[in-house]
């Protein structure tokens, strides 16, 4: 060893010297270790064998040791039992047979009935003139598109739908999904990523919850319309930004809410909102699914109710399904904020685009819109007449504002059990059906919401109702109400 | 660098796999448990080639699928293309900073801009700087059914494609190769449509309620039952959007503690859906069947990641036709997988439902297999029937799991009538239950077309990718700036194609893809492959570098019989 390191002293000393000396050095080299001791350099070139092989190697890894053999491997696989598929399926689970339903002057089960279930807030699904054009379209591109968006999925009709929504709600810019539950669910997700952070409301709907679960966001729940609680949130975050601000400074911010709940049937805080929006700096994205076409002088939904400019709101999405009857959803707002959707949008750039029957039936729907507001003070009046005539059935609780045109008829005491409770409203629902009066349990799935709403009866009001089928309803609600929760 | 590439193996031909799936190593003791051996010691990193299996016994014709390599230079070419290009978004991004280029983005509101960015910078750079330059190519309006010839809305950008306007005329009779039209069923007259009219004057077009509430038709239950009847399952049910189907419906079967293991190329809805289960994924490479294996194997063997529990369930996800690859699914060797290791199969039949097997009961019907051995059978009404939504089949228990637990029956609307009944009119058309011949002659049109179409392009000289059966045809382009090329000159011809690029394929693969239908006749394919050498000569295309392509027996079979 020693020899050695003389050697390269030696040599790294002579380094320094003229590039004429250099050849020699070499020369000396080999004579050095052509002159060294046998067992030494064997010894050496093992040591070095060794550093390499310890350089190279794999690191040492614990559970290589506990490798399965592939016999143990197999007999692991031998013994595998996987869970099936789908646990069983109770024979009498109530959704097993739904009510067969056949045309718009609703026959269930082959018996004619007032609708009270459908969200047919206008009364459009019947209406000949939104037929006429969708029979036209048909007759024009037949029914399906074949393609997605960006694929020859394009209509000139959905451009002309977009601009008509866009007018229509007095925005910049409209995108069209369609169906309606991907809408919101493939909006939020466009914009909020991971490490980013949602504020939302408890009662949201499901397929805000999805589109949620999709952000892969930091959700924070505030309580329902609790300006509050929110506020308390919106501070808690406030400081944890100021301990933080570089991370502060790419974490996008956003408030998620309905106008019009489904669940609740009550109306967001929207003036305090946009407040809190400015004052916190926090995007606000409004789902007005069951107040567009409902709420407002001219049906915008919820900014219009309140006079909110519609500017302050970053993104509002609704469905095309209740009011306009139609099918598909859209999203509208500033140009800045919607067109990134139509690269990012998965329910946009992934599914074939909305039939062109269907987007002419949107179209006709909106004219009937835009030429008659007359529509929408005629369903605030039936919903405030609805509203006040369901007040005080015994035993049932009436949840939901004057102007929301979908109603919850809650228990007023718990009979104990989810379950029961269900049975309950379920035979009142039956018993209505019996006399011609069409209702609908309210449905969830229950393992799945994130805060499960209690059960109830929906009462859906459209402006087909007329005062008689609205107190033959009530009536028979009050008679199956005393009957069943004595 | 070029590690797609590098990696294929350069086979070229389609693959010729011969027999020795179960070999018996030295001492008479069957060493290897797998059911597919690996053929090689050493397997390339990211093999997308095909012919590495050796399962001839599980097929009943030949398997034949080939991915050409991409040639080196033309690999080096394409980099350096995006490379100019990325140089040259940078420059024009300082010069838009620095408001020497007008900047035609649309800007955050004044009161915002104090606000956290809604982007991030980067994030939009390759859409600003890439996708802007040959953005006509995509959205392009139309204003006629999507046939076999479609009406295209012209128009024109004066702004370097930030906004387009509409001059007001219409290019007409665009030869249609970009829709999903397999079996010509996109149609505005005929006995589809006579009955969807009848439809929509007795229902209407919307439903407004969902199928557990009041949005249950007495015909969505008729299209249930045919549905089921056309798999050959026990029971069917119906979804309002194709998507939706996918990303709702895999929520409801797996959970946690669940296992799902997914091809790298299922489409976005299926990985929406995975996500969203909430369930461990692991992803295996394309159509391979050993990655599948021997995830399969170390998942049963290890059990979940730190608890080590054994898994609740492990579900496979694979697709039927993958529509960028155009490649079909090694469905035998799927279930045999499926079947050893006591897996549940999904498959989404989203292309392949229509377009392929002799009774255009898709893939499954193409391997000849038995519909019972696919668990859950998904499929879309999109593309074959030329209409819209999506379907689950499979045993009656999994059906009414799915009725009671699927999110779309719970929360979402019902189908649209009159899709509906374009659904059950052209699926009778398909089975031969409207009396007529007219749906077994579009299955054999398709397929007759589907073969001569990818044949001459091959002829041509062009890498074709994907399956000789399959009618989703990718031609590949490889550069960038052939995208906008490619796309523009066939238009200017009046062929309408679609061109992809990344994000939606590997970066240097982009690619031009035809969509084969029925509904095309001869001299609309013949003119549309003319159109196509044209331009391949122009845009030096043809990159194929085998020598000539080898006469299938299938091809020979179909060329003496269309002449007879």
């Amino acid at each position: 060893m020693t020899s050695q390191f003389k050697i390269a002293t030696f040599y790294l000393y002579r380094m320094r010297q003229s590039w004429t000396t250099y050849l020699k050095e070499l020369l000396e080299i080999v004579h050095y270790f052509y002159f060294a001791p046998a067992y030494h350099l064997i010894l050496e070139g093992i040591l070095i064998l060794w550093i390499i092989r310890l350089l190279f190697s794999k690191t040492y890894k614990l559970h290589e040791t506990y490798k399965l053999t592939e016999k143990e491997k197999e007999d692991l696989i031998e013994e595998w039992q996987p869970d099936p598929l789908v646990p069983p399926v109770s024979k009498d689970h109530p959704s097993l047979s739904y009510d067969v339903v056949t045309g718009h002057k609703i026959t269930i089960n082959g018996k004619e009935c007032i609708n009270f279930a459908s969200f047919n807030f206008l009364g459009l699904l019947d209406n000949e003139r939104v037929k006429q054009k969708a029979l036209a379209s048909l007759k024009k591109y037949g029914v399906g598109t074949c393609g997605p968006r960006g694929f020859y999925g394009t209509f000139d009709v959905h451009l002309e739908l977009e601009s008509r929504l866009a007018k229509f709600m007095k925005t910049e810019e409209a995108i069209i999904y369609s169906y309606g539950f991907a809408t919101i669910a493939s909006a939020i997700p466009a914009y909020s990523k991971r490490g980013d952070i949602i504020f939302v409301d408890e009662a949201a709907c499901f397929s805000i919850q999805k589109g949620l679960q999709a952000s892969r966001s930091f959700i924070k729940y505030f309580k329902h319309n609790d300006m509050e609680d929110l506020e308390r949130m919106l501070k808690e975050q406030e400081l944890e930004d100021q301990k933080n601000p570089r991370k502060a400074r790419v974490t996008r911010k956003f408030i998620v809410v309905e106008g019009l709940y489904i669940n609740t049937a009550d109306i967001c805080p929207l003036p305090e909102l946009v407040t809190l929006k400015y004052k916190y700096k926090v995007r606000i994205f409004l789902e007005e699914s069951m107040s567009f076409g409902v709420l407002g002088e001219h049906g915008r939904g919820v900014t219009e109710h309140f006079g909110v400019n519609i500017d302050d709101i970053d993104l509002i999405s609704a469905n095309m399904e209740n009011a306009v009857a139609s099918i598909g959803g859209f999203c509208c707002g500033r140009s800045f904020v919607i067109d990134h959707q139509r690269l990012s949008g998965q329910g946009y750039c992934f599914s074939a685009s909305l039939p062109p029957m269907l987007a002419a039936a949107a179209i006709e729907a909106l004219n009937i819109m835009e030429e008659d507001p007359e529509i929408f003070t005629v369903l605030r009046g039936k919903c405030k007449h609805v509203h006040k005539a369901l007040q005080g059935i015994p035993g049932l609780k009436l949840v939901g504002v004057q102007s929301a045109p979908a109603l919850h008829l809650q228990l007023e005491r718990s009979s104990g059990s989810r379950d029961s409770d269900m049975q309950l409203l379920r035979t009142i629902v039956e018993y209505c059906l019996e006399r011609r009066v069409a209702l609908t349990l309210a449905r969830y799935l229950e393992k799945e919401e994130r805060f499960l709403p209690s059960p109830s009866i929906r009462v859906v009001v459209t402006v087909e109702q007329t005062e008689e089928d609205v107190h033959n309803a009530v009536s028979c609600i009050q008679e199956a109400a005393s009957a069943v929760l004595k | 660098m070029t590690e797609s590439s590098a990696n294929k193996l350069l086979n070229g031909d389609a693959c010729h796999r011969t027999s020795n799936a179960k070999k018996s190593s030295k001492n008479g003791f069957v060493k290897n448990h797998c059911l597919f051996q690996q053929p090689q010691k050493y397997r390339r990193p990211r093999e997308r080639n095909q012919n590495v299996t050796h399962n001839s016994s599980l097929y009943k014709k030949p398997f034949e699928e080939s991915f050409e390599e991409t040639p080196l230079l033309v690999a080096v070419l394409t980099y350096m293309g995006y490379g100019i290009l990325t140089i040259f978004g940078y420059l024009r991004d300082f010069l838009r900073h620095w408001s020497i280029e007008k900047c035609q983005v649309a800007r955050e509101k004044e009161e915002q801009k104090d606000f956290v960015p809604l982007y991030q910078d980067f994030e939009n750079f390759y859409t600003r700087n890439l996708y802007m330059r040959i953005r006509d190519n995509w959205n392009r309006p139309i204003c006629s059914v999507p046939g076999a010839k479609m009406d295209l809305v012209e128009s024109v950008s004066h702004d370097f494609n930030w906004t387009f306007e509409h001059t007001g005329r219409v290019v007409k009779d665009v030869i249609n190769m970009g829709s999903y039209n397999y079996l010509g069923f996109a149609e505005n007259n005929g006995a589809c449509a006579d009955a969807a009219i009848e439809a929509t004057e007795k229902y209407g077009v919307g439903v407004a309620s969902s199928r557990c509430e009041m949005g249950n038709l007495d015909i969505h239950e008729e299209l249930e039952r045919l549905v089921a009847r056309f798999l050959g399952v026990e029971s069917s049910m119906a979804f309002g959007m194709g998507f939706a189907t996918n990303s709702m419906n895999i929520p409801a079967l797996t959970g946690k503690g669940c296992l799902i293991l997914s091809d790298e190329l299922n489409h976005a809805s299926l990985v929406l859906g995975a996500r969203l289960a909430g369930s461990t994924i692991r992803v295996f490479k394309h159509n391979n069947m050993q990655s599948l294996e021997k995830l399969l194997r170390d998942a049963i063997a290890h059990g979940q990641p730190r608890t080590h529990r054994p898994w609740k369930k492990i579900l496979i996800v694979v697709e039927g036709i993958y529509s960028m690859e155009g490649s079909i699914v090694r469905l035998p060797e799927v279930v045999a997988l499926k079947k050893r290791y006591k897996a549940y199969l999904y498959l989404d039949e989203a292309h392949s439902i229509g377009a392929l097997g002799p009774n255009g009961r898709g893939v499954v019907d193409y391997f000849g297999l038995d519909p019972k051995d696919v668990d859950i059978m998904m499929g879309t009404f999109t593309k074959s029937f030329g209409a819209a939504g999506g379907y689950i089949g499979g045993k009656k228990e999994l059906i009414d799991y799915l009725r009671c637990h699927s999110h779309s029956a719970l929360y979402a609307i019902s189908m649209s009538p009159p899709v509906a009944q374009q659904i059950i009119s052209s699926m009778k058309s398909i089975m031969g239950e409207d009396g007529t011949t007219l749906g077994a002659d579009r299955l054999r049109q398709l397929s007759e077309n589907t073969t001569y179409f990818r044949r001459k392009l091959r002829e041509m000289g062009f890498i074709i990718y994907g399956n000789d059966d399959s009618p989703v045809v990718p031609m590949m382009l490889y550069m960038p700036a052939k995208i906008g090329a490619f796309g523009r000159e066939m238009l200017k011809r009046n062929i309408g194609t679609v061109v992809v690029g990344f994000p939606a394929t590997p970066i240097i693969e982009s690619r031009a893809r035809f969509c084969v239908s029925a509904a095309h006749t001869r001299e609309m394919l013949d003119t549309a492959l003319e159109a196509t050498d044209e331009v391949g000569d122009l845009l030096q295309l043809k990159y194929s570098r085998r020598e000539q392509p080898l006469p299938s027996l299938g091809w020979m079979a179909e060329e003496s019989l269309l002449q007879d």
